[in-house]
């Protein structure tokens, strides 16, 4: 019955719903909330403010602790925005990625229209795609109209972000200017999984599926993929993971915690949950026969065994 | 309906609601919309709206428009078959509200 936000301050004991909504579109802005994709606390050092990008493309701001939001005018008014187009899932904004190093810096990554950034704090924005590959459009490189399925930024260089891509996998040591594949060593370049460690620097997780057309672990032979250099190599994970698997695993159903050494954990839509407390190198299944999975998140708890949720 | 209806019920419109949405509407399942003689569909859920947001919210989007899977019937009757949100409801009328079954 409609998308809607709950917060709760005591770790999901209680869940509060604000009355009126927290993300509601005000008349003059003539849309209705379709899907709420994305909600991303922002850095540490500024408690209360969370970030949320939704369907129809919006990206919005709360500072409140993710009661009420607002809704992003600028992008919502982009003079790009006939030029964005709605990938297999719908058109949204499904990735918000603001910068610990500086408060004015957000990338936004969308589903089609690619990747944008702002630099003055979401007054303004421009599309950042250059080098990412958009095959499916009559010019192959367009400035907009990428299809990024997930960004990520390196924890120790706040300049370097990571993309999958719909079809593509890509580094950025330039804050978005320019891309670069890094796919090579990978067994597929598709997918929708991108994640970054909580510390180091270089290393990043993906979850290769077949293609486009073909939306399965390559071979039926599920593995997560990862690089400790920026994307220069591949090491192929798959133990503990299940020798058949036709499943995909979705953007945001995988997660990293901050842990040392970091948790890695992610959900097909087969219903399994995996876990691995070693960065990736031993997976265990934590659950299984759930309903499809689209979201998994892992947080450290003080004084509690890491929990996912 | 109707025969043994109290006097002041006679110039409502009765709402019923799905057990979901009666944990916003005070734990009710009937409720009872005053209306004159030239009601809406609209009209009833704006009155209901001022009592119960998230009833609002649950059956409505920003645009006024009724969600995809929540369907509302006049006397039996599918507001979509009819002119929507414009229908038009008379005292001692039934709207009821239900979730639409989706999926396989």
């Amino acid at each position: 019955m409609g998308p809607t936000v709950f917060h709760s301050d005591d770790l999901g004991q209680t869940w509060q719903e604000p009355e009126n909504g927290a993300i509601r579109f005000a008349e003059e802005d003539g849309a209705a909330l379709e899907r709420i994709w994305q909600l991303y606390p922002d850095a540490e050092d500024r408690p209360g403010v969370v970030w949320a990008g939704c369907e129809p493309i919006s990206v919005w701001k709360s500072t409140d602790g993710g009661e009420h939001f607002e809704l992003n005018r600028s992008l919502w008014n982009h003079p790009d925005k006939e030029q964005w187009g709605a990938g297999y899932g719908g058109a949204a904004a499904h990735s918000v990625l603001p910068s610990p190093a500086d408060p004015d810096t957000v990338h936004v990554a969308m589903s089609t229209g690619g990747v944008y950034r702002s630099t003055d704090g979401g007054q303004s924005w421009t599309a950042r795609n250059h080098g990412i590959s958009a095959y499916f459009m009559p010019d192959p490189n367009p400035e907009v109209g990428q299809c990024v399925h997930k960004i990520a930024r390196d924890p120790g260089k706040p300049d370097t972000l990571f993309a999958q891509n719909h079809h593509g996998v890509y580094r950025s040591d330039d804050n978005a200017d320019n891309w670069v594949s890094i796919a090579d060593g990978l067994p597929t370049d598709f997918g929708f999984v991108m994640l970054t460690h909580p510390r180091t620097s270089g290393t990043a997780w993906v979850v290769p599926i077949k293609a486009d057309g073909e939306r399965i672990p390559p071979e039926g032979h599920l593995a997560v993929h990862r690089t400790n250099d920026g994307g220069a190599s591949w090491t192929r994970l798959s133990t503990g993971l299940p020798d058949r698997e036709f499943n995909a695993v979705l953007r945001d159903a995988a997660a990293v915690d901050t842990a040392e050494p970091a948790g890695v954990y992610f959900g097909t839509r087969g219903g399994s949950v995996y876990a691995s407390a070693d960065e990736g190198n031993v997976f265990v299944e934590v659950a299984s026969h759930l309903p499809d999975v689209l979201c998994v998140r892992a947080a450290a708890l003080d004084g509690a065994h890491d929990a996912a949720g | 309906m109707g025969h043994t209806m109290p006097q002041d019920e006679a110039q409502a419109v009765t709402v019923v609601v799905p057990s979901l949405l009666a944990k916003v509407m005070g734990d009710r399942r009937e409720l009872s919309v005053p209306v004159d003689g030239a009601g809406t569909v609209a009209g009833v859920l704006d009155r209901l709206a001022a009592d119960y947001p998230v009833f609002d919210r649950r059956v409505r989007n920003e645009l006024g428009e009724i969600r995809r899977y929540v369907n509302l019937y006049v006397d039996g009757d599918d507001i979509r078959g009819l002119d929507g949100t414009g229908t038009k409801v008379r005292p001692g009328q039934e709207l009821l509200i239900i979730q639409s079954v989706a999926g396989g």
